[in-house]
């Protein structure tokens, strides 16, 4: 289970200061697909970054399984986000110098996997994904929807029990935006927990559960609550 | 896939930023093993040169100005071989050897050589019987000269490095090697000499220095075809070392005060001078590319790790510790500095066996030890500039880093 218990995160930007999370509670449920709704600068992906164990808040705390997620050490948190956690930006944050087989295979890298091991399971995610003729592309040579859909398998690669989406549709057109959401719903159905960003409402509706943020504080949007 | 593999993609993938930390560190660490390639082999060279030689005194013109032993008669003054005469009427202790020498430059094979003019020994052994007086009158051993260390066979092999001749007649010559090669003479052969012609009785090994590209022969022949009359260039003389210790060279002095008298002690000092300033000049050269290299290091690291903010702040998003993100940086700063020590070392010692026997008159070979000490240098400069940028991109804040590139 996630949970956001009274999280306020502010940011001073040209002297004035920004009240991104403003005492946002907030719980998910294991197996939950929830989207997050709001404006430009609403402070929806510092939502996702502070459940991601990536910004830490001025006050409140974040749970991850029980575990709060600011006490523990930098390294820690990464380790949690090794094992648990799967991230999806939405320029997707491909290494721009490796493969899509081997940008898969970084998580899996990270993770200590051997070699042979890693492009097994890179292989098999991309194959899933219909890239099985394009593993040896760089993200240059890749069309804009393959490239996120080489950032999918690369948030597949360990196994994550939470996938936090960043506006996973917003650089593609409605075709391949339909495809991203197929997905996000199908590893839902495997039993993954999905929270998106999104500020595209059609997404947002393929969602079991979709909440508003308004100037930094969580909203109930009518659909699941 | 390994660590590494990401490091030289993206080494690869910005190739050019890096050249200039590379550049800096390969041209620094060229530099210090080429000095110190040939400051080692010119230090040996000096050791062999005094091990050869021992104690040997050059009786000079005073005009003469000296960098070289094996070069000391090559140049234009001269001064009258009745010096020589007196040395050896004189009543000085401890001369174990004269070789009054002349020189003239010569063109053999298109190529300009030295014909160097020398007095056999016999000829001293001539002149001490008839005059019956001076040196060779003494007891044997030490400041005798007819007792030869050099048996008459072996005289004309060895003349090149033991200074002195037992016989040679007015026609008859002795080739350096260089000029061998140069004008494809072998010994019986003959060589045509300032409109002479000469039979060659011996070519002489290789020694690596100026005598290589000499010819000799006999010191009164070449007075005659040059016309310079009984004059010679040079003296050289063996001395006891302990009789130079007790003032020999004072003692020559006083005999003969239009000369300049050196020991070869103190010509071979310039190049003891000479290799000491090399040695200080790599040490030189190790602060320059410390500071230099370093500096380029660590503001091309610093560089990179702002340009790649994104991509770490990602790396991290997937699990990546500060540990991963440290190494990465350091293992690129070690494949820096071992493609930089090991391409520097060939570099180096290519430069030093090319230039080396021109820059210092010895001939040159590559160290193996030196590459060692290259990567070792190199490492530690490249590691040490890159591990405060490596810090700073452990340390980044992945939340900024994803939001502000």
């Amino acid at each position: 289970m996630l949970a956001l218990q009274s999280v306020s995160k502010t940011y001073t930007h040209r002297g004035r200061t920004v009240k991104a999370l403003d005492n946002a509670t907030l719980e998910v449920r294991n197996g939950d697909f929830v989207a997050v709704v709001g404006a430009s600068g609403s402070g929806k992906s510092t939502l996702l970054l502070t459940l991601g164990g990536m910004l830490s808040p001025a006050s409140g705390r974040v749970l991850v399984d029980d575990q709060s997620l600011y006490d523990m050490s930098t390294d820690k948190r990464a380790e949690l986000r090794r094992k648990k956690i799967g991230f999806v930006f939405q320029t997707f944050n491909l290494v721009p110098y490796l493969t899509a087989l081997e940008n898969v295979q970084v998580p899996l890298l990270l993770a200590g996997i051997d070699g042979h091991a890693q492009q097994e399971r890179a292989s098999a995610l991309l194959t899933r994904l219909g890239l099985a003729d394009r593993l040896d592309h760089k993200p240059s040579e890749l069309s804009v929807g393959q490239q996120q859909r080489v950032a999918l398998a690369r948030m597949l690669a360990n196994d994550p029990a939470v996938v936090l989406a960043d506006e996973p549709t917003g650089n593609l057109d409605p075709d391949t935006s339909r495809q991203i959401i197929d997905f996000l719903a199908e590893i839902n159905g495997e039993g993954r927990t999905v929270v998106m960003v999104t500020h595209d409402m059609r997404a947002a509706e393929r969602a079991k559960r979709i909440l508003k943020l308004v100037d930094g504080t969580i909203a109930p949007d009518g659909k699941g609550n | 896939m390994r660590l590494r593999t990401i490091v030289w993609r993206e080494i690869f993938e910005r190739k050019n930023q890096l050249a200039t930390s590379f550049l800096a560190i390969f041209f620094g660490i060229t530099a210090i093993v080429a000095i110190r390639n040939v400051t080692y082999y010119s230090q040996k060279a000096v050791a062999a040169e005094l091990d050869a030689l021992g104690a040997n005194i050059l009786i000079l013109p005073k005009s003469a100005t000296l960098q070289d032993y094996y070069s000391a008669d090559m140049q234009e003054d001269d001064f009258p071989e009745e010096y020589v005469t007196r040395l050896t009427l004189s009543d000085i202790q401890g001369l174990d050897n004269l070789s009054p020498r002349l020189s003239s430059p010569v063109e053999v094979a298109g190529r300009n050589f030295t014909l160097t003019g020398i007095l056999p020994m016999n000829e001293f052994k001539a002149k001490a019987a008839w005059q019956g007086a001076g040196i060779f009158a003494r007891p044997e051993n030490c400041g005798t000269v007819v007792k030869s260390p050099i048996s008459p066979e072996a005289a004309k092999g060895s003349l090149a490095r033991k200074r002195v001749i037992v016989t040679l007649q007015p026609y008859e010559v002795l080739i350096g090697n260089d000029v061998a090669v140069a004008a494809e003479v072998n010994e019986g052969d003959t060589l045509a000499l300032l409109g002479q012609r000469f039979a060659v009785t011996a070519v002489l090994p290789p020694t690596g220095t100026v005598d290589d590209s000499r010819i000799f022969g006999h010191l009164h022949t070449i007075q005659d075809l040059t016309g310079k009359g009984p004059v010679v260039n040079a003296i050289e003389v063996v001395g006891c070392c302990n009789a130079i210790s007790g003032g020999l060279v004072q003692k020559i002095n006083k005999l003969l005060p239009e000369a300049k008298v050196v020991t070869v002690t103190q010509v071979v000092d310039t190049q003891i001078k000479t290799n000491r300033m090399m040695a200080n000049l790599s040490l030189i050269f190790i602060a320059i590319i410390a500071l230099i290299g370093g500096a380029t290091i660590a503001n091309y690291m610093y560089a990179n790790v702002f340009e790649r903010r994104r991509e770490i702040g990602t790396l991290m998003a997937l699990g990546a510790g500060s540990g991963a993100v440290l190494k990465m940086f350091l293992l690129k700063a070690l494949l820096l500095g071992i493609v930089g020590g090991a391409s520097g070392y060939v570099a180096g010692t290519a430069l030093a066996v090319a230039l080396g026997p021109r820059l210092a008159h010895v001939p040159v070979l590559p160290m193996p030890v030196l590459l060692l000490w290259a990567l070792g240098l190199s490492v530690v400069i490249s590691l040490l500039a890159s591990f405060f940028p490596a810090r700073r991109a452990a340390r980044l804040d992945p939340s900024t880093a994803l939001q502000e590139s």
